[in-house]
């Protein structure tokens, strides 16, 4: 793994953003996530690499909730965001998920019109007046990802009509639009083209200015190229978490090293 | 002897099996290198045996009767038939049979007795020929079907060959049988609009199909205008689906978004129930418990509720639509992809906002299509609005009123001694073509838009 592009990282000390600790999932009796303690820093992008199945995507749940739709899962741990309980009662998960914008690994926008796919978010929580309003939004949104020189002049044509890299990036918008704080990205190229995906990560680093992201990635080339942190994950167990840099030359677990050079995947 | 004959075949079609498997065994013993497995030789053998002959038995039973009915009647002595009409020969004919079958009423002319007679013998000969022929023509086969035995006869081939003749035959007995419904259809109503003009009955507004059986009896001429009837239809249609669409549709997203998996256990086999119920006992229903409820609502509201009413049948039709209308609604809910709820729920959409603005949206083509389809069985259901609604055609759109149905009417139009030659008998077939006009448009448009609309997700 010579050929790993480690990026310059500026190693700016960012304030932590999300504090996660103890966190256990449990689908029914399966325990799919042990004991995780992790910082996540603002305006950073943070990946979490893993071989399959070692619970990257359920921990990206448990930073908005979205395990509280599964019936089979249990949450326990403590996880804060700007120092808040985000599991505490008081905390509406709603509002919460406006906060915290996700992506998923395939495409899903809205069988909507481009327009409407950016708009449902803030018209859902009332964030704008009007429609002058709305269009700012919409474009500001299509703006950041990277996709409205290419759709303004079809902003009514269906979401679905749109090829698969910009389905992607609509639904970046899409979440974009509701203004999060934490961007939450479940392998968000797995479905694209080598073309697309190299669009989605300029992208991603572009949005690391504004937000803190957390990419979930099963290509190693690609944590390293738009990640400035690192976290690896085996069979549940957070095992290390560090500088992108660092993990990539100088892992300190056994198990990371064997990952990052094919021994396990 | 139809039993004969067909064992006969059957056994003939083993034998050849049996016979051309081990022809091929025995020939790949010999050391040469078949084309087929010994199993498509057998396979070959008998189905080339099977179907001929199957269909020469069928033939022949099916035309054995209507050619012994006429040499028997052309036997009779010379001069017996003249000048009877063809009810009076039917007559006859049913005469000479029930005494051939044994039953003899009275004492019948001794020419009767001899044609049954002559009958009796023809038949005899009639089943006789046939199992000989059967077993004729099943050799014929088997030694053809023997003789293909060869290396590189290619039986696998032959085999599959006629398999899929059968395939093809039985895919396409039901578009002809739906091709002669539609004939025999158009046919009569065609020969309903040679009595009474098409205009008439399309733009008619009054219809009082009765009509003089007897020349000197004193009645109406009959009046053939379809638009009240249709009109009754589409009322109970209206009342049903304003009563099953909403009820329905809540269902499905209640049972698909919200409903504990128990519920959801409990629920769905109940609404499943309900859409097997036998629409003669929803008729029970409307008649004994919806009816009398109305009427006493109306008694204590004073509002005039006529007894039978286009409400009453409506309301329980909507009963008997809520399943079907649920039923296709939720299996559009669930063809939605799951990834588009998680989307939506991302966002911070609540449960109720996923539903209504992701998820149903998605939906609506399979939800389209299938109350459409409702529509098409409201306006064809038969038993209840029997049973329900009344019989007097009104120009009305009341649904507190009584009113007709278009099935009511071809069933009162069918009931009792009929000939089909008056327009009162007819004017059922127009009807009934009418009805299929319509419902088959429908069902055109249900699956256009269904098939138009539907999201394609992979
Ligand atoms: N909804 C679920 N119900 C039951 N088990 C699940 C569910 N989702 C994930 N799991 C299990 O939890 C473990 C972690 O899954 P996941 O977080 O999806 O892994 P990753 O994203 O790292 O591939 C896996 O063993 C998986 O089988
Ligand atoms: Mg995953």
């Amino acid at each position: 793994m010579t050929d790993l592009r480690i990026v310059e990282r500026t190693v700016e000390n960012h304030a932590n953003k999300i504090t996660a600790r103890g966190v256990q999932v449990h689908y029914g009796d399966k325990h799919a996530l042990k004991d995780v303690d992790v910082d996540i820093l603002d305006k950073t992008v943070t990946a979490f690499i893993g071989p399959s199945g070692c619970g990257k995507s359920t921990f990206l749940r448990c930073l908005n909730r979205m395990n509280d739709t599964v019936a089979t899962a249990r949450v326990k741990g403590d996880i804060r965001i700007d120092g808040v309980d985000i599991y505490d009662r008081r905390v509406d998960p709603v509002q919460l998920r406006a906060k915290v914008g996700m992506v998923f690994q395939k495409p899903n926008p809205f069988p909507k019109s481009i327009y409407d796919n950016v708009a449902y978010g803030p018209k859902i929580h009332g964030l704008t007046r009007n429609k002058a309003e709305m269009d700012a939004v919409v474009e500001t949104s299509l703006r950041k990802a990277a996709l409205w020189n290419e759709v303004k002049d079809r902003l009514q044509d269906s979401g679905t009509s749109l090829s698969g890299g910009q389905q992607q990036r609509l639904c970046i918008a899409r979440a974009v639009a509701t203004s999060p704080e934490v961007l939450l990205m479940d392998e968000p190229c797995s479905a694209l083209d080598p073309i697309a995906t190299a669009q989605v990560e300029e992208l991603i680093d572009d949005l690391r200015s504004q937000f803190s992201v957390v990419i979930v990635t099963h290509s190693m080339q690609q944590a390293a190229r738009v990640s400035q942190r690192t976290a690896f994950f085996h069979l549940g167990h957070l095992v290390e978490y560090g500088e992108t840099g660092n993990i990539f030359t100088n892992p300190r677990d056994p198990r990371t090293e064997s990952y990052i050079t094919g021994r396990i995947g | 002897m139809t039993v004969i004959a067909f064992v006969l075949l059957f056994s003939a079609a083993c034998l050849g099996y049996v016979l051309n498997l081990s022809a091929a065994r025995s020939l790949r013993a010999g050391g040469a290198r078949l084309h087929s497995l010994g199993s498509f030789h057998g396979g070959f053998a008998a189905l080339l045996v099977l179907v001929p002959t199957f269909l020469f038995v069928v033939l022949w039973l099916v035309f054995q009767a209507p050619v012994i009915d006429r040499m028997t009647m052309a036997a009779l002595p010379p001069g017996t038939l003249d000048g009877l009409e063809t009810g009076a020969v039917q007559l006859i004919l049913a005469e000479i049979k029930s005494i051939a079958g044994g039953r003899i009423f009275g004492t019948p002319e001794l020419w009767k007795l001899a044609a049954a007679d002559h009958l009796t013998g023809l038949r005899a000969l009639s089943a006789n020929l046939m199992v000989g022929l059967t077993a004729a023509l099943a050799l014929v086969l088997l030694v053809i079907a023997r003789r293909t035995v060869a290396p590189d006869f290619r039986a696998r081939q032959g085999t599959e060959g006629i398999i899929k003749g059968l395939m093809i035959f039985c895919s396409t007995v039901a578009i002809f049988t739906t091709i002669g419904i539609i004939a025999s259809l158009v046919f009569e109503t065609m020969r309903f609009f040679q009595m009474v003009p098409w205009h008439e009955f399309l733009f008619g507004t009054t219809w009082e199909p009765q009509m003089p059986i007897r020349a000197d009896q004193i009645a109406a001429t009959g009046a053939f205008g379809w638009l009240p009837v249709f009109l009754g239809t589409l009322v109970i249609t209206v009342v049903a689906l304003v009563f099953a669409v909403p009820v329905g549709l809540l269902s499905a997203i209640y049972l698909n978004e919200f409903a504990s998996p128990g519920f959801r256990r409990i629920a769905k086999p109940v609404l499943e129930i309900l859409a097997g119920v036998p629409t003669v006992v929803y008729g029970f229903f409307a008649v004994l418990t919806i009816a009398p409820a109305l009427r006493s609502f109306g008694e204590m509201t004073g509002l005039p509720i006529a007894p039978n009413t286009a409400m009453a049948a409506g309301l329980v039709m909507g009963v008997m639509l809520i399943p079907f209308i649920s039923s296709f609604a939720d299996d559009a809910l669930s063809a939605v992809p799951r990834t588009l709820r998680d989307g939506a729920l991302a966002l911070g959409a609540t449960r109720a906002e996923t539903v209504m603005n992701v998820l149903f949206p998605a939906a609506i083509p399979g939800i389209v299509g299938g109350v459409l389809l409702a529509v098409s069985r409201a306006i064809g259901e038969t038993m209840i609005v029997v049973m329900a609604a009344g019989l007097i055609a009104k120009m009305t759109v009341n649904p507190l009123d009584s009113v007709t149905t278009v099935t009511v009417q071809i069933v009162t139009l069918l009931i009792g001694d009929t000939s089909f030659d008056s327009p009162k008998t007819l004017a059922a077939f127009a009807l009934g073509f009418m009805l299929f006009v319509v419902t088959l448009g429908i069902n055109v448009l249900a699956l256009g838009i269904v098939r138009k609309y539907r999201e394609v997700y992979d």
